[in-house]
């Protein structure tokens, strides 16, 4: 089995520096790049398993590389974001990135960040063939195959839109789904403006599934920007 | 950012004109009937049923069972002007306006005001206070209605100089009628119950006669039934949809023939009768003095009010142009008075004879002339054309015509002689018009009778045919004068259309380039001093809606009058019902979205006003002024937007730049802090201390620098809110999660209410305020202590409580904690420079929320948010999603 890879593509070498420590301490072997451009030349030749992108780069904006990578390359992408304004993040979410961290960021929160990308990137690959059961927490179980949920034991009557608002967040578990993303997929392309009845479903399903729906466990609110299911 | 963009609900509603007062007038046939009883009895019923009236203005005369009447109603004080040194009393309007009442009564309504009143009829006031949108009952008289004038003083035989028109009757929203048979009113008046106004005493015995009174109650009963008859007319037309526009009947009025008053009214109330519209013209010919002049123009005005289309034309052939004129407009039926009929000398036709000519196809109506009014005094002035000299030149030109011929005196012929004198009268009226050719004529006769007819020096004349030749000779002057002198006349006039076309055409140029106000004014300026040699003032309303005159236009003007235009849309002034005798004309610069201003124009030559081709050139210039206003004024507004969002772009920018190359260094400091730390744990070395020393201290100077920028980012102004609709429950717990361990020394109780309503607001900027208010409550309250979290619906707000168990609030202002840089004790060991609690404020104000603390009861300190609530959203019904 060969060492997972991971490529961080930074501009400001202080920062590739402990980033790249923080990494090797999880075991990856790291390459690094300071541009867009040598970006995507180690992007396609590295076949990197997990990509650290910074938005703002000397030559170009980190969204357009991404875009530029989504059209032959699934890796997962965590992004760093200096901006304080929530529209950059959900540019680069809508662009196809997994996750962000804001600058400045500490090292374990990055590296739970990774693992969990691992895991969901190892998951798809084997889990699937386990069953249709995807357990949430200790108590919630969902049966993608039935089409039903149970929360201890018992079965649990979800609305259609509220089983496919679930359905949706269980598809990319872990990673943040923009509001956008989510009206799409869910409401359709019509609704995408509409986040209140996202909001509304949201904490309908909460109210269902969460012990204690302010403080939700698996049901996470990334504020301003979209939802995660952990 | 200016209000226009984004236009407020309220002022639009507000700038809606309000809905029209009612008008209720009480007619009678003749003074005494009990108008004015019968108005203020019905004035007493409105207030008994709790409406506000008030009386405006009522003359009991005395009459106690009418002066029983005022009793309760609220009577406005008159209003004293002076005139030619007396005190006269009259109806104040402004006290009207200013009260606002429900329903005034103002008796007397063809009340002619004394001058300086801002109106000079009381019908004007009326007016006014309809428009205001305040109900009016008045009182009137059969013998006051404009078109019954006439009729009403031939019957009677007394003149009543005071009228309405009758518009004002016909669109009144209701008439009663107070009736009284002629019989009791001779006995009402004999027994001395009808008061009588000075004048109509002495000629009580003419009108107060029985056969005056029944004629006068059929002329009221008339009027009346044709009100109502129309009315019917009007409501059968609405149902059925049926437009009744089949006869092209307009009806064309020619003034100029003397009895214009009368005419007028005639042809107003024949257009009324045909439903037809109607047009007033007056061939202005050069000849009629200023006199006369000033009477047809004032007539055209009275035109103007009943409704006509007003026109001078000017030209030699008056047939031919009103036949074009009548042509043009589609107009069928002529109407002139008698004289026009009239030809003025034997031989001539009459212009109805000359029109019957030139346009069969028009049917010519000779009114009436006026009764027992005497006719305008027709004053004769000679031609404009070449008035002011040729008397010098014409008579040292016969002079040295008859020395050149002394020394040929039986060589030429007498008869080309003649000639010769007959060219220079002919040179004269061409020159100089027709008096100085009139004069060359009698001059040339004299001196050709003194020198060359025998006997030679001397007058008399041997031979009886030279009579002829005088006769023809002053003929020939008067004539080609005349001519010369109405050709010239029509070509002034259609030099000065021409000219005022012009001008017109150049200032729209010229106000098409214009990019200030200031040149607005100046190009206004600078083209009515060249057309009608005015001076003018501009008056503009500043954003506080104050008029002010542009600095370049010293003009003295009447500054409240320059309001009253603005306000209400109407010229005052000169030429106007508005304070007719001001001496300047107030036109408001009305463009498609609202007034721009008021344009003051002050003519030395008081008459051009009333001409009706120069007032249009003036509204036509108030025109294009106000339309150049708006356009500069949406040009301001288009560069201030452009202005904000560039501004707000590098505030923006700026701010971003600075959080990228704040947080740049600083996510490289404390992550490779934090790497050394790890780094030094794994080796068991000492100096881990101060690694995490660095780490924290870089983590403070990040929360530190997060909060400058937050403050600068909000305080900058231009905070675009991402507002949505937010469950209470996931604001607060992403506030909670947000924090992460700071609050783990401290059992949280969440209190929020199920049926609480969303929120409204920017999620990223309310979890940074419930971030900060828990940040507090952990740092100033003891390890262990419980935080309170609450969330509830109450009098129309949404409140959200934050209380903690701490030591409270500081004593104090508790609003002193949200100023920036205030911290509850001065030196604390408690880390923060005081910005916290500023950015909360400061979120809430962009909110419109309320943030306040204060000591909870039975201890520690409370802060609450108060959120206005707002109608939640619509969701799409989903039948399944019922909970």
């Amino acid at each position: 089995m060969h060492a997972l890879t991971a490529l961080i593509i930074e501009d400001e070498a202080a920062i590739r520096r402990f980033v790249r420590s923080a990494l090797e301490d999880e075991g990856y072997r790291v390459f690094e790049a300071d541009t867009v451009a040598r970006g995507l030349i180690e992007a396609g030749t590295r076949k990197p398993d997990v990509l650290v992108l910074d938005l703002g780069l000397p030559d170009g904006d980190g969204v357009s590389l991404l875009l530029d990578l989504r059209s032959w390359s699934k890796v997962p992408v965590i992004v760093l974001s200096a901006r304080v304004d929530e529209v950059d993040k959900i540019a680069a979410l809508d662009a196809g990135a997994d996750d962000y961290l804001t600058k400045p960021f500490g090292i374990g929160e990055l590296q739970a960040r990774v693992r969990a990308l691992q895991r969901r990137r190892s998951g798809d690959g084997s889990d699937n063939g386990g069953g249709s059961l995807v357990r949430l927490g200790d108590t919630v179980t969902v049966d993608l195959a039935n089409r039903s949920v149970s929360r201890d034991g018992q079965p649990l009557h979800l609305t259609q839109l509220e089983y496919r608002l679930l359905a949706t967040l269980l598809a990319h578990r872990g990673k943040v789904l923009t509001h956008r993303q989510l009206l799409q997929e869910v409401w359709g392309p019509g609704y995408v403006e509409h986040s209140h009845y996202l909001r509304i479903y949201m904490a309908h399903l909460r109210q269902k599934l969460e012990a204690d729906p302010a403080q939700p466990r698996f049901l996470r609110t990334e504020t301003g920007v979209g939802y995660r299911l952990l | 950012m200016d209000d226009d963009l984004r236009p407020d609900p309220d002022a639009l509603l507000a700038a809606l004109p309000a809905p029209r007062g009612k008008l209720k007038l009480f007619f009678g046939a003749a003074p005494g009937v009990g108008k004015t009883y019968a108005m203020l009895a019905e004035a007493q019923e409105k207030r008994a049923a709790g409406l506000d009236v008030v009386v405006g203005w009522v003359d009991t005369h005395g009459r106690a069972e009418t002066e029983a009447l005022l009793a309760g109603l609220d009577v406005l004080p008159r209003k004293q002007i002076a005139y030619r040194g007396k005190q006269v009393a009259e109806f104040d309007i402004d006290a009207v306006l200013a009260r606002r009442p429900a329903l005034v009564v103002v008796d007397e309504l063809p009340h002619s005001n004394a001058p300086g009143s801002r109106h000079p009829k009381r019908w004007q006031d009326v007016d006014e206070l309809l428009a205001a949108g305040i109900d009016v009952y008045s009182a009137m008289n059969v013998q006051h209605l404009d078109s019954l004038n006439d009729v009403v003083s031939g019957v009677t035989g007394v003149a009543v100089a005071e009228t309405v028109p009758d518009h004002v009757f016909d669109r009144a929203s209701e008439v009663r009628l107070v009736d009284l048979p002629p019989d009791d009113l001779l006995l009402r008046l004999a027994a001395g119950k009808v008061y009588l106004p000075e004048v109509a005493e002495r000629a009580a015995g003419h009108f107060f006669r029985k056969g005056n009174l029944i004629a006068l109650r059929e002329l009221a009963l008339r009027r009346l039934a044709d009100r109502v008859d129309g009315q019917m007319r009007a409501q059968r037309e609405v149902q059925s949809r049926a437009p009744v526009w089949a006869t092209s009947l307009g009806v064309l009025l020619v003034l100029g023939h003397g009895d214009e008053d009368s005419a007028v009214r005639q042809a107003a109330r024949l257009a009324r009768a045909l439903s037809a519209p109607w047009h007033a013209v007056w061939v202005d010919r050069g000849h009629a003095g200023a006199a006369a002049r000033s009477s047809v123009l004032a007539a055209l005005a009275q035109a103007a009010e009943q409704g006509a289309h007003t026109l001078v034309l000017a030209g030699p052939l008056p047939a031919s142009l009103i036949a074009d004129y009548a042509r043009r407009h589609n107009l069928s039926l002529l109407a002139l008075s008698q004289r026009g009929n009239r030809p003025r000398w034997f031989w001539r036709t009459s212009l109805q004879q000359q029109l019957a000519q030139r346009a069969p196809e028009l049917n010519c109506l000779i009114l009436a002339a006026g009764e027992r009014r005497p006719a305008a005094t027709t004053g004769w002035r000679w031609p404009r054309a070449g008035a002011g000299g040729g008397w010098w030149q014409t008579t040292l030109a016969s002079l040295a015509l008859t020395a050149a011929m002394l020394p040929l005196r039986g060589v030429l012929d007498a008869a080309n002689l003649v000639m010769l004198y007959l060219l220079l009268v002919l040179l004269a009226a061409v020159r100089y018009g027709r008096a100085p050719a009139a004069w060359a004529a009698v001059l040339s006769v004299a001196l050709f009778d003194f020198f060359f007819v025998a006997p030679h020096w001397s007058f008399a004349v041997s031979d009886i045919q030279y009579l002829i030749t005088f006769a023809v000779m002053l003929t020939v002057g008067l004539v080609a004068g005349q001519l010369v002198a109405s050709q010239r006349q029509s070509a002034a006039q259609a030099g000065q259309r021409e000219a005022h076309t012009r001008y017109l055409y150049e200032m729209a140029r010229e106000l098409g380039s214009a990019l200030m106000p200031e040149q607005v004014g100046e190009i206004t300026g600078r083209f009515l001093r060249a057309s009608l040699n005015a001076q003018i003032s501009l008056w503009l309303p500043d954003a506080e809606e104050q008029l002010e005159a542009l600095p370049d236009t010293p003009l003295a003007v009447d500054a409240a009058l320059v309001r009253w235009s603005f306000d209400h849309q109407q010229a005052a002034g000169q030429g106007t019902h508005t304070l007719p005798d001001a001496p300047q004309l107030y036109l408001p610069l009305q463009a498609p979205m609202r007034t721009r201003g008021v344009l003051v124009v002050a003519v030395p030559d008081v008459l051009a006003l009333a001409d009706p081709d120069n007032r249009r050139l003036c509204e036509a210039v108030a025109a294009l002024a106000a339309q150049t206003l708006e356009r500069l004024h949406y040009i301001e507004v288009a560069q201030q937007t452009l202005l904000s969002m560039e501004s707000e772009r590098l505030r923006h920018s700026l701010l971003a730049a600075l959080s990228h190359d704040l947080r740049t260094p600083l996510t490289a400091l404390s992550g490779n802090a934090e790497t050394l730390l790890l780094a030094l744990q794994r080796g068991g070395r000492a100096e881990q201390e101060q690694a995490a020393l660095l780490l924290a201290q870089s983590q403070r100077i990040t929360r530190l620098v997060t909060n400058l920028l937050e403050m600068a980012r909000l305080q900058a102004g231009g905070v675009t809110l991402h507002q949505d609709w937010l469950p209470a429950d996931e604001v607060i717990g992403t506030a909670i999660a947000a924090l992460g361990s700071v609050l783990d020394a401290h059992p949280l109780q969440l209190d929020i209410d199920p049926a609480c309503p969303m929120l409204y607001g920017d999620a990223i900027l309310l979890e940074r305020l419930l971030v900060n208010l828990l940040e507090n409550a952990a740092k100033y309250s003891p390890a262990g202590s419980p935080i309170r979290i609450s969330a509830a619906a109450e009098d129309g707000r949404i409140l959200l409580r934050v209380a903690d168990r701490g030591p409270g609030l500081p004593p104090g202002d508790p609003a002193r904690l949200f100023d920036a840089f205030s911290r509850g004790e001065r030196e604390s060991a408690i880390s923060g420079v005081g910005l916290g609690l500023a950015i909360c404020r400061t979120i809430a104000d962009v909110h419109g929320a309320r943030l306040s603390a204060a000591n909870r009861h039975d201890g520690g300190a409370c802060f609450i948010l108060s959120l206005p609530l707002r109608p939640p959203p619509a969701l799409d019904f989903d039948p399944e999603n019922l909970p």
